[in-house]
């Protein structure tokens, strides 16, 4: 019972991270463009949060926390969204090839990220480990009179508070993008930008802003892994690269819905942690059914590791194969549109 | 009622129009703009961060590629630093010219990547468990047509989707490079040496059974580069036959062109896309057979490095010139080490070099606008037709 907790626990704060990242990315591929730099998105979101706060914690002797997570929070955001501008400053002004800057971005995103993290990580003193202490604790808040609760307290309030902004966040953008006029034009303009333009919807600004406002948001990913996931410090692992295509990989699990990234997130959280827990349930169906099934072996956790990528081929497969209409990419998703060239 | 005209119709300012009479010489002149706003943006925050002149920071480069010993050395030793930048750069040539016949067909090979891992891993087998029993030679030759087989069937999949199916191959062959980072990571874990070490060290240490020979017998200073040289050479020019003048190499660009053209004109797209597409996942996985035999002689979870990745950006930026793509790759390679020169110089995190990189290709795709468009500036013209 305590592995199924510590499992779906996992499974939520790790889903979170990548929420964040397929939310920015499913509000940028419905304005059409295919933004392949979400892993450098989310480097940079993380990072400037963490320099934000980082400056603030060290050159205040009596910080406040809260105050040091509304800076790193208005720094990663701002960063993220930087980002998404140079993109789309490239794609749509300079029309410039998607994919291709998409993946420039996230080779710059991640030698910026992990070239500031190191130096920080250098400033912060002789052993080479930073730590916002303080901000993180806020990120990490949780109240503790519900946290107590047996069983529920540890399934439901014992998170920080960005897992539950990303799910009323996926709420709020599903309502957006399916409900408002707002959203209806957002998708004209990622089915087919000519129509749109046609009917007099500003194709480039709606692509602007939905590709910044979604790089924002993927940005938020990054900071929630810097400031949750791993409590306020950086490594150099290359990590936030590997959720960032794991994120490009739920947008397609979602269907491009957000709301079913919700527990496409969680789900994923479990399948990428399920080896975690493989030992001990071998050895329940061992002491239960009197079998003798080995141990995993190191290698079988890369197998197992798989899964969240071969589940999502056989999602994109199922969907161009079934061809529902509601589960379709956006028509025109990573194809430009210059008026001229009608 | 011109000026009533005048008041109503808002004219803008900037008039952008499509430009194909551009002379080539023109194009290039701009291209290298690009390159020199890239280089003096760097510089800039090279200033920055170091408060060195950028200058004496690009003349460490150059340093740190062709070697910060040439003096007093004999011309080898000199020469064989820069053995390895050449080396990478044919590797990094060879996934462009790989990627090169799918992205004419305007299929988004991402996979590149996984497709040279895939290759690796096949190489590597062979490496491991042929090493006693066969000749180093004819070793070789099985581990290369291994490599390609394997990197074939990771393209195949994905090619197979999209022709009968539609299946988006950005997003198919990007999940393929993570299935095969995690079944080379399967692989080290399972053939680890020594074991514990979740790492696999130099295959054929003492024999070198399985390493492509260095040109001049007994030689350590890694001539084998020449051989890697010769051959990926010569895959460039047979790349740039192939696709300009043969049957098949226009096929591919008519489906690029136009779906429905091809089909209008009897062309098979199923098999069109199908076949380039195996073609182009084969050379990559070819391509991690060169990194296994003549490069790193083991394999780990960075023997692709993200060369995948930037061999897109190389053959995307040579519009799939295979001769372009020999000065980009070489471009780009002589700026990777260079930057890491300078980031060992000034004690600073390798990814310094990243930064670098990203930064000149922003500018060199930024500047492409200016090629294929002609920007015109106009303020308060009289407005629409008189």
């Amino acid at each position: 019972m305590d592995q199924l907790i510590s499992l779906f626990t996992t499974a939520v704060t790790f889903g979170t991270v990548i929420m964040y990242g397929a939310m920015g990315e499913i509000l940028t591929e419905k304005s059409g463009n295919l933004n392949l730099g979400v892993p450098g998105i989310m480097y940079i979101g993380g990072i400037a949060g963490l320099i934000g706060s980082f400056f603030y914690e060290n050159g205040n002797p009596n910080a406040i926390p809260f105050v040091g997570m509304l800076i790193a929070l208005v720094c990663a955001f701002a960063a993220a969204a930087l980002a998404g501008l140079l993109y789309s400053f490239l794609t749509i002004t300079l029309r410039a090839n998607q994919n291709v800057t998409g993946l420039t971005l996230t080779i710059f995103g991640a030698g910026f990220a992990n070239y500031f993290g190191g130096s920080l990580n250098t400033m912060a003193g002789g052993v080479g480990q930073i730590s916002v202490a303080l901000t993180s604790g806020v990120f990490r808040y949780s109240v503790p009179a519900l946290k107590t609760i047996p069983v529920a307290g540890q399934l439901f309030f014992s998170y920080g508070y960005m897992v539950y902004l990303a799910i009323i966040l996926a709420i709020v953008l599903n309502w957006v993008i399916s409900r408002t006029s707002v959203g209806l034009n957002l998708r004209a303009v990622g089915e087919n930008a000519a129509t749109a333009d046609a009917a007099g919807i500003n194709v480039t600004r709606y692509k602007y802003l939905a590709t910044c406002i979604g790089a924002g948001i993927s940005g938020l990913g990054g900071l929630y892994y810097v400031m949750d996931y791993i409590k306020g410090t950086w490594a150099n692992d290359g990590n936030i690269e590997a959720l960032g295509w794991l994120a490009v990989a739920l947008v397609i699990f979602a269907t491009w819905k957000s709301v079913r990234a919700i527990w496409g997130a969680y789900l994923f959280g479990a399948l990428y942690w399920l080896y975690n827990f493989v030992p001990s349930f071998i050895e329940l169906l061992n002491n239960t059914f009197g079998w003798s099934i080995p141990p995993m072996t190191r290698a079988m956790q890369q197998i197992i590791q798989m899964l969240p990528y071969v589940v999502t081929i056989i999602v994109l497969l199922f969907v161009s194969f079934r061809k529902r209409k509601e589960d379709q990419p956006p028509a025109s998703l990573g194809i430009p549109y210059f008026r001229e060239e009608r | 009622m011109s000026n009533i005209r005048k008041s109503l119709v808002r004219e803008p300012i900037i008039h952008i129009s499509r430009r194909t009479d551009i002379p080539r010489w023109h194009g290039w002149l701009i291209r290298c703009g690009g390159v020199l706003a890239g280089l003096l943006l760097s510089g800039l925050i090279i200033f920055l961060f170091f408060k060195v002149n950028p200058i004496s920071a690009y003349g460490s480069m150059i340093n740190g590629v062709f070697g910060e010993k040439w003096a007093g050395k004999t011309f080898y030793d000199g020469f064989a630093y820069s053995f390895a930048w050449i080396r990478d750069t044919m590797i990094l040539l060879l996934i462009a010219v790989g990627l090169a016949p799918a992205f004419k067909m305007r299929f988004w090979n991402i996979g590149a990547e996984g497709q040279i891992l895939v290759g690796a891993i096949a190489a590597a087998a062979c490496m491991i468990f042929l090493g006693a029993r066969v000749p180093s030679g004819l070793l070789l030759v099985i581990m290369a047509v291994a490599a390609v087989a394997a990197g074939a069937v990771w393209g195949l999949l994905p090619a197979l989707a999209k022709s009968f199916w539609k299946t988006n191959e950005t997003l198919f062959t990007l999940m393929m490079n993570y299935i095969a980072l995690l079944l080379m990571e399967f692989f080290v874990a399972k053939w680890e040496d020594p074991p514990g070490s979740n790492s696999i060290s130099i295959i054929n240490r003492v024999d070198k059974t399985g390493w492509i020979p260095p040109v001049i017998e007994g030689e350590t200073f890694g001539t084998s580069f020449l051989v890697i040289t010769v051959l990926v050479l010569i895959f460039t020019t047979l790349m740039y036959v192939y696709l300009k003048h043969s049957k098949q190499g226009y096929e591919i660009a008519v489906v690029g062109e136009s779906e429905n053209t091809a089909r209008y004109s009897g062309i098979s797209v199923k098999k069109v896309v199908v076949r380039s597409m195996t073609l182009s996942s084969a050379i990559c996985g070819l391509a991690g057979f060169f990194i296994v035999a003549g490069r790193d002689h083991t394999i780990s979870d960075t023997t692709a490095g993200g060369r995948g990745f930037t061999a897109i950006i190389v053959a995307w930026l040579a519009k799939f010139n295979p001769f372009v793509m020999i000065l980009i790759a070489a471009f780009l390679t002589f700026m990777d080490y260079g930057a890491k020169n300078i980031a060992t110089r000034f004690n600073v995190p390798n990814d310094f070099s990243q930064i670098i990189t990203g930064i000149l290709l922003f500018c060199i795709l930024g500047c492409e606008f200016f090629i294929n468009y002609s920007v015109k500036l106009d303020f308060g013209r009289k407005g629409g037709k008189e």
